[in-house]
């Protein structure tokens, strides 16, 4: 998410929001982004209806055994079409904002 | 009670075997940094730095314990160097279950959109409690949308 702040005027530039996703509540996101200087989208899918409708539920991964989002990136286009796909094998290792660069500059 | 006292005054005589400690302590510190390193792609993608402080702190125990069985009469540390090895490697086997197996544990997301297809519509809540619909992102040129675990 830092490394997604910092490179923010690249998307901007590029006429390409970010938002990211997960259970947390909208509050818990808004002191969050406050403590870490986040500007762009932080959705709050509580229930997790729209995590299960793109099928990156990572059951039982939560605290306490909480259903939680696992790591993943998408590039929808300006039509709504999916562009690009990262999923990871491994929670700790994430999309680098280059990638997703990479991913709107392939799609043009 | 003379035996005591003879084997006290050895041990006072005999040096502090400080690999020992500072090798413990490094490899602690290999376990413990890991929240810190993973603030970091560089650090986190491969947990190199963690498994350098463990080897470093592997390397000093060792030195430590050479020293401890090497010669006794003049180094501390047979009984606690033993000790402190065996608690280093126990996290060792910890972070690398954690770190090469539990990680590596994502489901498999078949059902994932694919490439080609319709991202599906949402309209979720943002940090401010404004609802945002992906329709709301896409112009012009569209979204990137980051799933994550959350901040817990």
């Amino acid at each position: 998410m830092r490394s997604f702040q910092k490179q923010l005027a690249d998307f901007e530039k590029r006429g390409v929001h970010l938002a990211a996703i997960s259970v947390d509540p909208s509050d818990a996101s808004a002191a969050h982004c406050r403590k870490m200087g986040y500007t762009f989208s932080f959705l709050s899918d509580q229930d997790a209806a729209v995590i299960k409708r793109y099928d990156v539920l990572h059951r039982g991964a939560g605290p306490k055994g909480k259903d939680i989002a696992r790591p993943a990136e998408f590039y929808v286009d300006g039509s709504g079409t999916v562009r690009w796909v990262n999923l990871t094998e491994n929670i700790a290792v994430r999309a680098r904002p280059g990638q997703a660069i990479n991913a709107i500059d392939a799609a043009k | 009670m003379d035996f005591a006292d003879v084997d006290g005054k050895i041990g006072m005589k005999r040096k502090w075997n400080w690999p020992i400690w500072v090798g413990f302590i490094v490899a602690v510190g290999g376990l413990f940094s890991y929240e810190w390193f993973a603030q970091f792609p560089i650090t986190r993608d491969f947990p190199w730095a963690n498994l350098l402080l463990f080897g470093i702190g592997a390397g000093l125990l060792l030195v430590g314990l050479f020293r401890a069985f090497g010669r006794p009469q003049l180094y501390r540390g047979k009984i606690f160097g033993s000790i402190f090895t065996v608690l280093a490697f126990l996290l060792f086997a910890f972070f690398s279950y954690e770190i090469f197996y539990v990680l590596k544990q994502v489901p498999l997301s078949a059902q994932a959109p694919r490439v080609g297809q319709k991202a599906p519509e949402f309209s979720l809540p943002d940090q401010n409690g404004k609802q945002i619909a992906l329709a709301d992102l896409l112009s012009p040129n569209g979204a990137i949308l980051i799933f994550y675990r959350g901040f817990w």
